[in-house]
Protein backbone atom coordinates (compact mmCIF):
# COMPACT_ATOMS: atom_id res chain seq x y z
CA UNK A 1 0.00 0.00 0.00
CA UNK A 2 2.73 2.39 0.85
CA UNK A 3 4.31 1.67 -2.41
CA UNK A 4 1.06 3.11 -4.51
CA UNK A 5 0.69 6.08 -1.91
CA UNK A 6 3.82 7.17 -2.76
CA UNK A 7 3.56 6.53 -6.64
CA UNK A 8 0.26 9.27 -5.99
CA UNK A 9 1.75 11.64 -3.50
CA UNK A 10 4.89 11.88 -5.68
CA UNK A 11 3.23 13.81 -8.61
CA UNK A 12 1.36 15.99 -6.34
CA UNK A 13 4.10 17.32 -3.51
CA UNK A 14 7.69 16.10 -4.90
CA UNK A 15 7.94 16.38 -7.84
CA UNK A 16 5.17 18.54 -8.79
CA UNK A 17 5.11 19.15 -12.59
CA UNK A 18 4.78 22.65 -12.71
CA UNK A 19 6.27 24.10 -9.40
CA UNK A 20 9.57 21.71 -9.06
CA UNK A 21 9.90 19.83 -12.59
CA UNK A 22 9.16 22.92 -14.45
CA UNK A 23 7.36 21.45 -16.99
CA UNK A 24 4.47 22.33 -19.32
CA UNK A 25 5.52 26.02 -18.86
CA UNK A 26 3.63 27.23 -22.10
CA UNK A 27 0.15 26.08 -21.10
CA UNK A 28 0.79 27.10 -17.56
CA UNK A 29 1.43 30.45 -18.23
CA UNK A 30 -0.80 30.60 -21.46
CA UNK A 31 -3.95 29.65 -19.84
CA UNK A 32 -3.60 30.89 -15.83
CA UNK A 33 -5.36 34.15 -16.13
CA UNK A 34 -8.30 32.75 -13.89
CA UNK A 35 -8.33 30.29 -11.42
CA UNK A 36 -11.51 29.01 -13.15
CA UNK A 37 -9.53 28.60 -16.36
CA UNK A 38 -6.68 27.28 -14.63
CA UNK A 39 -8.72 24.54 -13.23
CA UNK A 40 -10.48 23.54 -16.70
CA UNK A 41 -6.53 23.26 -18.16
CA UNK A 42 -5.79 21.01 -15.43
CA UNK A 43 -8.14 19.12 -15.88
CA UNK A 44 -8.25 18.55 -19.39
CA UNK A 45 -4.74 17.47 -18.90
CA UNK A 46 -4.41 15.50 -16.28
CA UNK A 47 -7.68 13.31 -18.66
CA UNK A 48 -5.43 12.99 -21.40
CA UNK A 49 -2.32 12.01 -18.91
CA UNK A 50 -4.36 9.33 -17.02
CA UNK A 51 -5.91 7.81 -20.48
CA UNK A 52 -2.29 8.06 -22.32
CA UNK A 53 -0.55 6.27 -19.26
CA UNK A 54 -2.22 3.33 -18.52
CA UNK A 55 -2.40 3.08 -22.51
CA UNK A 56 1.10 2.86 -23.07
CA UNK A 57 2.05 0.63 -20.00
CA UNK A 58 -0.69 -1.32 -22.05
CA UNK A 59 1.24 -1.80 -25.13
CA UNK A 60 5.05 -1.04 -23.78
CA UNK A 61 6.27 -4.38 -24.41
CA UNK A 62 4.33 -4.73 -27.90
CA UNK A 63 6.90 -1.35 -29.16
CA UNK A 64 9.91 -2.10 -30.21
CA UNK A 65 12.47 0.63 -28.45
CA UNK A 66 13.72 2.60 -31.63
CA UNK A 67 10.32 3.57 -32.71
CA UNK A 68 8.41 4.13 -28.99
CA UNK A 69 8.61 7.97 -29.34
CA UNK A 70 6.83 8.13 -32.32
CA UNK A 71 3.99 5.59 -30.87
CA UNK A 72 3.64 7.41 -27.60
CA UNK A 73 2.92 10.62 -29.57
CA UNK A 74 0.20 8.91 -31.79
CA UNK A 75 -1.02 7.74 -28.88
CA UNK A 76 -1.33 10.97 -26.65
CA UNK A 77 -2.50 12.97 -29.90
CA UNK A 78 -5.21 10.77 -30.45
CA UNK A 79 -6.54 11.44 -26.99
CA UNK A 80 -6.10 15.12 -27.30
CA UNK A 81 -7.91 15.22 -30.32
CA UNK A 82 -10.82 13.08 -28.79
CA UNK A 83 -10.86 15.14 -25.73
CA UNK A 84 -10.80 18.34 -28.72
CA UNK A 85 -13.86 17.01 -30.47
CA UNK A 86 -15.88 16.17 -27.18
CA UNK A 87 -15.04 19.89 -25.40
CA UNK A 88 -16.17 21.15 -29.07
CA UNK A 89 -19.44 19.03 -28.97
CA UNK A 90 -20.61 19.42 -25.48
CA UNK A 91 -18.65 22.15 -23.56
CA UNK A 92 -18.22 25.34 -26.23
CA UNK A 93 -17.72 27.75 -23.39
CA UNK A 94 -14.61 25.62 -22.13
CA UNK A 95 -13.41 25.84 -25.47
CA UNK A 96 -13.76 29.50 -25.96
CA UNK A 97 -11.75 30.23 -23.14
CA UNK A 98 -9.20 27.58 -23.98
CA UNK A 99 -9.06 27.76 -27.41
CA UNK A 100 -5.88 27.03 -28.58
CA UNK A 101 -4.71 25.31 -25.25
CA UNK A 102 -6.69 22.01 -25.74
CA UNK A 103 -4.80 21.00 -28.82
CA UNK A 104 -1.67 21.97 -27.89
CA UNK A 105 -1.88 19.97 -24.74
CA UNK A 106 -0.12 16.73 -27.58
CA UNK A 107 3.05 18.87 -27.11
CA UNK A 108 2.91 19.30 -23.28
CA UNK A 109 6.63 17.87 -22.05
CA UNK A 110 4.32 16.10 -18.81
CA UNK A 111 2.32 13.60 -20.98
CA UNK A 112 5.67 12.73 -23.10
CA UNK A 113 7.75 13.05 -19.97
CA UNK A 114 5.56 10.56 -17.48
CA UNK A 115 5.35 8.22 -20.92
CA UNK A 116 9.11 7.86 -20.84
CA UNK A 117 9.95 7.91 -17.44
CA UNK A 118 7.17 6.15 -15.98
CA UNK A 119 4.44 4.34 -17.69
CA UNK A 120 6.75 2.59 -20.20
CA UNK A 121 8.69 0.77 -17.17
CA UNK A 122 6.04 0.16 -14.83
CA UNK A 123 2.56 -1.69 -14.30
CA UNK A 124 -0.76 -0.34 -15.42
CA UNK A 125 -2.03 -0.02 -11.96
CA UNK A 126 0.75 2.44 -10.96
CA UNK A 127 0.87 4.27 -14.39
CA UNK A 128 -2.49 4.79 -13.67
CA UNK A 129 -1.38 5.96 -9.97
CA UNK A 130 1.22 8.10 -11.89
CA UNK A 131 -0.66 9.69 -13.91
CA UNK A 132 -3.86 10.76 -11.34
CA UNK A 133 -0.95 12.26 -9.00
CA UNK A 134 0.62 13.89 -11.75
CA UNK A 135 -2.29 15.34 -13.29
CA UNK A 136 -3.43 16.36 -9.17
CA UNK A 137 -0.26 18.06 -9.15
CA UNK A 138 -0.59 19.99 -12.31
CA UNK A 139 -4.85 20.74 -11.59
CA UNK A 140 -3.65 22.42 -8.46
CA UNK A 141 -0.53 24.23 -9.43
CA UNK A 142 -2.73 25.97 -12.08
CA UNK A 143 -5.14 26.84 -9.80
CA UNK A 144 -2.75 28.22 -7.46
CA UNK A 145 -1.23 30.19 -9.93
CA UNK A 146 -5.08 30.91 -11.51
CA UNK A 147 -6.05 31.96 -8.22
CA UNK A 148 -3.24 34.43 -7.53
CA UNK A 149 -3.12 36.02 -10.61
CA UNK A 150 -7.32 36.55 -10.39
CA UNK A 151 -6.65 38.14 -6.77
CA UNK A 152 -3.72 40.21 -7.49
CA UNK A 153 -5.60 41.75 -11.21
CA UNK A 154 -9.11 41.96 -11.34
CA UNK A 155 -9.83 41.61 -7.64
CA UNK A 156 -11.76 38.06 -7.96
CA UNK A 157 -11.58 34.61 -7.32
CA UNK A 158 -13.37 31.90 -9.32
CA UNK A 159 -15.36 34.99 -10.52
CA UNK A 160 -16.80 36.20 -6.87
CA UNK A 161 -15.55 39.66 -6.17
CA UNK A 162 -12.93 40.41 -3.24
CA UNK A 163 -12.04 43.69 -3.86
CA UNK A 164 -13.23 46.07 -6.65
CA UNK A 165 -11.53 45.72 -9.87
CA UNK A 166 -10.33 48.82 -10.22
CA UNK A 167 -7.90 48.66 -7.53
CA UNK A 168 -6.49 45.56 -9.63
CA UNK A 169 -3.24 45.36 -11.57
CA UNK A 170 -3.50 44.66 -14.80
CA UNK A 171 -0.52 43.44 -15.37
CA UNK A 172 -1.11 40.28 -13.52
CA UNK A 173 -3.63 38.82 -16.21
CA UNK A 174 -1.34 39.75 -19.07
CA UNK A 175 1.85 37.31 -19.29
CA UNK A 176 4.50 39.35 -17.74
CA UNK A 177 2.29 39.12 -14.31
CA UNK A 178 2.00 35.21 -15.26
CA UNK A 179 5.96 35.05 -14.80
CA UNK A 180 6.10 37.34 -11.77
CA UNK A 181 3.51 35.29 -9.95
CA UNK A 182 4.89 31.92 -10.78
CA UNK A 183 8.90 32.63 -9.96
CA UNK A 184 7.54 34.01 -6.53
CA UNK A 185 5.05 30.59 -6.10
CA UNK A 186 8.01 28.58 -6.81
CA UNK A 187 10.10 30.10 -4.31
CA UNK A 188 7.43 29.89 -1.86
CA UNK A 189 6.88 26.21 -2.98
CA UNK A 190 10.64 25.46 -2.43
CA UNK A 191 10.94 27.32 0.85
CA UNK A 192 8.18 25.25 2.42
CA UNK A 193 9.40 22.18 1.05
CA UNK A 194 13.10 22.47 2.28
CA UNK A 195 11.74 23.27 5.66
CA UNK A 196 9.27 20.53 6.12
CA UNK B 1 6.44 -10.21 -21.17
CA UNK B 2 9.50 -9.67 -23.26
CA UNK B 3 9.75 -6.81 -25.13
CA UNK B 4 9.96 -6.89 -28.59
CA UNK B 5 13.25 -6.47 -30.51
CA UNK B 6 13.76 -3.38 -32.80
CA UNK B 7 13.87 -5.22 -36.00
CA UNK B 8 12.39 -3.04 -38.96
CA UNK B 9 9.34 -6.29 -39.40
CA UNK B 10 8.58 -5.12 -35.81
CA UNK B 11 8.71 -1.58 -35.96
CA UNK B 12 6.32 -1.36 -39.23
CA UNK B 13 4.01 -3.94 -37.84
CA UNK B 14 3.40 -2.02 -34.50
CA UNK B 15 3.79 1.43 -35.51
CA UNK B 16 1.13 0.48 -37.83
CA UNK B 17 -1.17 -1.04 -36.15
CA UNK B 18 -1.02 1.59 -33.88
CA UNK B 19 -2.01 4.52 -35.87
CA UNK B 20 -4.43 2.19 -37.62
CA UNK B 21 -6.50 2.06 -34.39
CA UNK B 22 -5.68 5.50 -33.42
CA UNK B 23 -7.32 6.12 -36.84
CA UNK B 24 -10.45 4.06 -36.37
CA UNK B 25 -11.33 5.98 -32.90
CA UNK B 26 -10.83 9.14 -34.06
CA UNK B 27 -12.88 8.22 -37.08
CA UNK B 28 -15.57 7.25 -34.72
CA UNK B 29 -15.44 9.91 -32.13
CA UNK B 30 -15.54 12.65 -35.28
CA UNK B 31 -18.62 10.91 -35.89
CA UNK B 32 -20.39 10.26 -32.88
CA UNK B 33 -19.04 15.01 -32.17
CA UNK B 34 -20.03 15.79 -35.52
CA UNK B 35 -23.94 16.67 -35.08
CA UNK B 36 -23.40 18.26 -31.67
CA UNK B 37 -20.68 20.26 -33.18
CA UNK B 38 -22.57 21.49 -35.88
CA UNK B 39 -25.87 22.06 -33.60
CA UNK B 40 -23.87 24.06 -31.08
CA UNK B 41 -22.45 26.45 -33.67
CA UNK B 42 -25.70 26.82 -35.12
CA UNK B 43 -27.38 27.42 -31.67
CA UNK B 44 -24.51 29.75 -30.82
CA UNK B 45 -25.68 31.93 -34.10
CA UNK B 46 -29.02 32.15 -33.74
CA UNK B 47 -28.90 32.99 -30.01
CA UNK B 48 -26.99 35.71 -31.27
CA UNK B 49 -29.37 36.90 -33.95
CA UNK B 50 -32.19 36.76 -31.43
CA UNK B 51 -30.23 39.17 -28.82
CA UNK B 52 -29.26 41.45 -31.41
CA UNK B 53 -32.26 41.69 -34.15
CA UNK B 54 -35.14 43.80 -33.57
CA UNK B 55 -38.17 41.09 -33.53
CA UNK B 56 -38.89 39.14 -35.86
CA UNK B 57 -41.17 36.33 -37.16
CA UNK B 58 -39.55 34.44 -40.24
CA UNK B 59 -36.61 33.06 -40.28
CA UNK B 60 -33.27 35.24 -40.51
CA UNK B 61 -31.38 32.17 -41.19
CA UNK B 62 -33.22 31.11 -44.17
CA UNK B 63 -33.30 34.17 -45.76
CA UNK B 64 -29.32 35.54 -45.09
CA UNK B 65 -27.96 37.33 -47.63
CA UNK B 66 -23.89 37.75 -48.51
CA UNK B 67 -22.04 40.89 -49.86
CA UNK B 68 -18.44 41.84 -49.80
CA UNK B 69 -16.81 44.57 -48.60
CA UNK B 70 -13.20 45.54 -48.42
CA UNK B 71 -12.59 41.74 -49.40
CA UNK B 72 -14.36 40.42 -46.05
CA UNK B 73 -17.55 38.58 -46.08
CA UNK B 74 -20.79 40.03 -44.28
CA UNK B 75 -23.56 38.12 -44.01
CA UNK B 76 -27.01 39.89 -43.74
CA UNK B 77 -29.82 38.22 -41.60
CA UNK B 78 -32.90 40.69 -42.26
CA UNK B 79 -35.64 40.70 -39.76
CA UNK B 80 -39.50 40.52 -41.20
CA UNK B 81 -42.35 41.67 -38.81
CA UNK B 82 -44.83 40.11 -40.71
CA UNK B 83 -43.42 41.14 -43.79
CA UNK B 84 -42.34 44.18 -43.19
CA UNK B 85 -38.37 44.78 -42.95
CA UNK B 86 -37.78 46.03 -39.63
CA UNK B 87 -33.72 45.14 -39.38
CA UNK B 88 -31.75 43.18 -39.35
CA UNK B 89 -28.39 41.27 -37.71
CA UNK B 90 -24.99 41.61 -40.02
CA UNK B 91 -22.30 39.11 -39.46
CA UNK B 92 -19.06 41.37 -40.04
CA UNK B 93 -15.70 40.48 -39.71
CA UNK B 94 -12.89 42.98 -39.65
CA UNK B 95 -9.01 41.42 -40.40
CA UNK B 96 -7.82 44.97 -38.86
CA UNK B 97 -7.51 44.18 -34.99
CA UNK B 98 -4.49 44.20 -32.57
CA UNK B 99 -4.40 40.08 -32.36
CA UNK B 100 -6.33 37.92 -35.41
CA UNK B 101 -9.99 38.47 -36.91
CA UNK B 102 -12.74 39.94 -34.95
CA UNK B 103 -16.01 38.61 -35.90
CA UNK B 104 -19.19 40.84 -34.48
CA UNK B 105 -22.94 40.27 -34.98
CA UNK B 106 -24.17 43.98 -35.61
CA UNK B 107 -28.20 44.39 -34.83
CA UNK B 108 -29.58 47.04 -36.87
CA UNK B 109 -33.04 48.48 -36.86
CA UNK B 110 -35.10 49.66 -39.75
CA UNK B 111 -33.29 52.61 -40.50
CA UNK B 112 -30.38 51.59 -39.77
CA UNK B 113 -30.07 52.32 -36.16
CA UNK B 114 -27.73 50.14 -33.84
CA UNK B 115 -29.75 48.18 -31.61
CA UNK B 116 -27.25 45.80 -30.38
CA UNK B 117 -24.31 43.76 -31.49
CA UNK B 118 -22.60 40.42 -30.05
CA UNK B 119 -18.78 40.24 -30.22
CA UNK B 120 -18.73 35.95 -31.45
CA UNK B 121 -14.99 36.13 -32.03
CA UNK B 122 -12.07 38.17 -30.77
CA UNK B 123 -8.56 37.60 -29.55
CA UNK B 124 -7.29 41.21 -28.40
CA UNK B 125 -5.60 41.74 -25.64
CA UNK B 126 -6.73 40.79 -22.54
CA UNK B 127 -8.12 43.58 -20.33
CA UNK B 128 -7.73 45.78 -23.08
CA UNK B 129 -9.00 45.44 -26.28
CA UNK B 130 -11.40 42.36 -25.14
CA UNK B 131 -13.04 45.17 -23.13
CA UNK B 132 -15.20 45.91 -26.79
CA UNK B 133 -17.89 43.54 -25.17
CA UNK B 134 -18.83 45.92 -22.99
CA UNK B 135 -17.35 49.35 -23.83
CA UNK B 136 -19.35 50.35 -26.20
CA UNK B 137 -22.95 49.57 -24.92
CA UNK B 138 -21.47 51.68 -21.88
CA UNK B 139 -23.50 55.23 -21.65
CA UNK B 140 -21.13 57.01 -20.03
CA UNK B 141 -19.04 59.58 -22.42
CA UNK B 142 -19.65 59.10 -26.15
CA UNK B 143 -18.49 55.23 -26.15
CA UNK B 144 -21.76 53.35 -26.90
CA UNK B 145 -23.16 52.72 -29.94
CA UNK B 146 -26.02 51.41 -29.07
CA UNK B 147 -29.33 53.94 -30.89
CA UNK B 148 -26.59 55.75 -33.13
CA UNK B 149 -27.14 55.46 -36.60
CA UNK B 150 -23.94 55.52 -38.39
CA UNK B 151 -26.04 57.53 -41.14
CA UNK B 152 -25.71 60.66 -38.35
CA UNK B 153 -23.28 59.62 -35.71
CA UNK B 154 -19.53 58.85 -37.57
CA UNK B 155 -18.51 55.72 -36.52
CA UNK B 156 -14.83 56.77 -35.91
CA UNK B 157 -12.59 57.02 -32.64
CA UNK B 158 -12.92 60.73 -30.87
CA UNK B 159 -9.20 60.77 -31.62
CA UNK B 160 -9.40 60.45 -35.18
CA UNK B 161 -10.21 63.26 -37.44
CA UNK B 162 -14.08 63.94 -37.01
CA UNK B 163 -14.69 60.54 -35.00
CA UNK B 164 -17.53 60.89 -32.61
CA UNK B 165 -17.10 57.62 -30.38
CA UNK B 166 -14.89 57.26 -27.93
CA UNK B 167 -12.48 54.00 -27.75
CA UNK B 168 -11.33 51.82 -25.31
CA UNK B 169 -8.68 53.81 -23.28
CA UNK B 170 -5.14 51.82 -24.58
CA UNK B 171 -6.42 49.63 -27.07
CA UNK B 172 -7.46 51.88 -30.14
CA UNK B 173 -6.45 50.16 -32.25
CA UNK B 174 -8.98 47.34 -31.12
CA UNK B 175 -11.77 50.01 -31.04
CA UNK B 176 -11.30 50.91 -34.68
CA UNK B 177 -11.22 47.60 -36.30
CA UNK B 178 -14.85 47.29 -34.01
CA UNK B 179 -15.73 50.70 -35.26
CA UNK B 180 -15.34 49.31 -39.15
CA UNK B 181 -16.91 46.54 -38.59
CA UNK B 182 -20.14 48.14 -37.28
CA UNK B 183 -19.15 50.57 -40.27
CA UNK B 184 -19.11 48.05 -42.47
CA UNK B 185 -22.13 45.79 -41.29
CA UNK B 186 -24.15 48.82 -41.59
CA UNK B 187 -23.05 49.43 -45.09
CA UNK B 188 -23.85 45.85 -45.89
CA UNK B 189 -27.24 46.67 -44.09
CA UNK B 190 -27.99 49.17 -46.85
CA UNK B 191 -26.80 47.39 -49.89
CA UNK B 192 -29.13 44.86 -48.61
CA UNK B 193 -32.14 47.24 -48.24
CA UNK B 194 -31.53 48.30 -51.88
CA UNK B 195 -31.12 45.01 -53.42
CA UNK B 196 -34.70 44.34 -52.10
CA UNK B 197 -36.29 47.37 -52.99
CA UNK B 198 -34.99 46.92 -56.48
CA UNK B 199 -36.63 43.78 -56.14
CA UNK B 200 -40.30 44.95 -55.46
Amino acid sequence: MKKYYDILYNGIIPSNPVFVLLLGMCATLGTTSSAHNGMMMGIATAVVLLCSNVVISMVKSLVPDKVRIPAFIVIIASFVTMLQLAVNAWLPSLNASLGIFIPLIVVNCILLGRAEAFASKNGIFESFLDGLGTGIGFTLALILLGGVREILGTGKIFGAEIFPEDYGMLLFVLAPGAFIALGYLIAIVNKIRKTC
Amino acid sequence: MKKLASTLPNMIISLGSITVIAGALLGWMYSVTKEPIALQAQAQQQAAIAEVAPEFNNNPEEDKWETTIDGNTFVVYPAYDNDKLAGAAVKGVSMNGFAGEIVVMCGFEADGTVKDYRVLQQAETPGLGTKMELWFRDPAGARSVIGKNPDKTSFYVSKDAGGEIDGITAATISSRAFLETMRNAFEAYREYEKTQAAKK
